[in-house]
């Protein structure tokens, strides 16, 4: 049973799993799912600067903290107790793509090669780690939501805004992924 | 001091979805702990179907894999049923409450915004949720990620009157 829990789950038992957040947050508080309001209730408690936007009431939202909180430290048990102990699973493509740019760590959440504190000093990683990072936060204030309020929340719940910032998204992430992100991994600085 | 309240256009605070699906019962202090539990069983699974990771990312976006596309297919599929249900059967919180869902409401921030974050999402290989997971794995450089998202999230609050919405 053990061994079990210790394999990945597939997409048809993960996707179901995530869907049933949305009736189960509405059921127990009447909250809405979303996670990216979370950077914005951090803003708020920190640093609110007098800045109207961060200006309102964040302890009415502290659930989405602890909700957050909650993500770190299931990532954290699933790292400690339930951690896969063969290699994730790379497609033939991926992995060949990535080895032209001296990408061969796959053993991570986040390619090691990439994402470690000595490559914050290049610009290869500064662009990935803080530039990227930025986008993150930026965007996703900017459009009112993330993957969880808009994909999944907002098309749940058939809102058309939502399927436009999903459309969004995904065209942002195709043009990054086949444009973008192979020239900041060919970068050698 | 200015504060929201201030500002006639409720439609952005909406927008934000911010205290808008308020619960009318207040919730102790202890009760925020029921959505920390939720969020470790979420944490668990983003981690468990490795879908914090910049991998599954990138060949999702490269299609050269079909799982991110079942993950998020069938989440808004069990998501959509949920909430078709909740209307119909007008099903109440625990509380016995009423279920609200507030619309969204369209600007234009959610073409340029929406742009912006696909583009650092192929980057970080990761939305805001994994960016929680990937720190709690052990990833520690990712720290940096979220403190520069929290960054991002501060400076379009800072300029967000010059932006077009």
């Amino acid at each position: 049973m053990f061994e079990f829990l210790k394999q990945p789950l597939p997409w048809y038992i993960a996707g179901p799993l995530i869907g049933l957040t949305v009736p189960v947050l509405l059921i127990i508080g009447n909250k809405t799912f979303g996670i990216s309001s979370s950077l914005r209730h951090i803003c708020a408690s920190c640093i609110p600067g007098d800045i109207p936007f961060f200006s309102y009431n964040w302890k009415k939202e502290m659930w989405n903290l602890f909700f957050v909180a909650g993500i770190l430290i299931g990532g954290a048990l699933a790292s400690l107790f339930l951690s896969n102990p063969n290699e994730i699973m790379i497609q033939p493509e991926l992995q060949n793509y990535l080895a032209q740019y001296g990408i061969q760590d796959f053993s991570g959440l986040v390619p090691n090669d990439l994402f470690n504190w000595s490559n914050l000093l290049t610009l290869k990683g500064f662009l990935l780690m803080i530039v990227g990072g930025f986008l993150v936060g930026f965007g996703t204030r900017y459009a009112g939501g993330c993957t969880s309020g808009h994909a999944i929340m907002g098309l749940s719940n058939l809102q058309w805004p939502s399927l436009v910032a999903t459309i969004c998204f995904m065209i942002g992430g195709f043009v990054s992924a086949w444009f973008l992100v192979p020239l900041i991994l060919s970068l050698t600085i | 001091m200015q504060t929201f309240k201030d500002f006639k256009d409720s439609e952005l605070r909406h927008q934000d979805s911010i205290c808008v699906n308020e619960s009318e019962k207040k919730e102790t202090f202890g009760e925020n702990f029921k959505y920390l539990l939720i969020g470790i069983g979420f944490g668990i699974v983003f981690v468990k179907a490795e879908i914090v990771s910049w991998f599954r990312i990138q060949e999702m976006f490269r299609l050269e894999s079909f799982f991110m596309y079942g993950v998020i297919g069938s989440a808004v599929a069990v998501g959509a049923l949920s909430v078709y249900i909740i209307k119909k059967l007008k099903v109440k919180t625990i509380k016995g409450e009423e279920i609200k869902i507030e619309p969204k409401t369209f600007n234009k921030g959610q073409i340029y915004g929406g742009l912006l974050f696909g583009i650092g999402w192929a980057m970080t290989g990761a939305c805001p949720g994994p960016l929680f997971a990937q720190i709690g794995y052990g990833a520690s450089v990712i720290i940096v990620t979220l403190l520069s998202a929290i960054a991002g999230t501060w400076v379009y609050g800072k300029f967000r009157d010059y932006l077009p919405h």
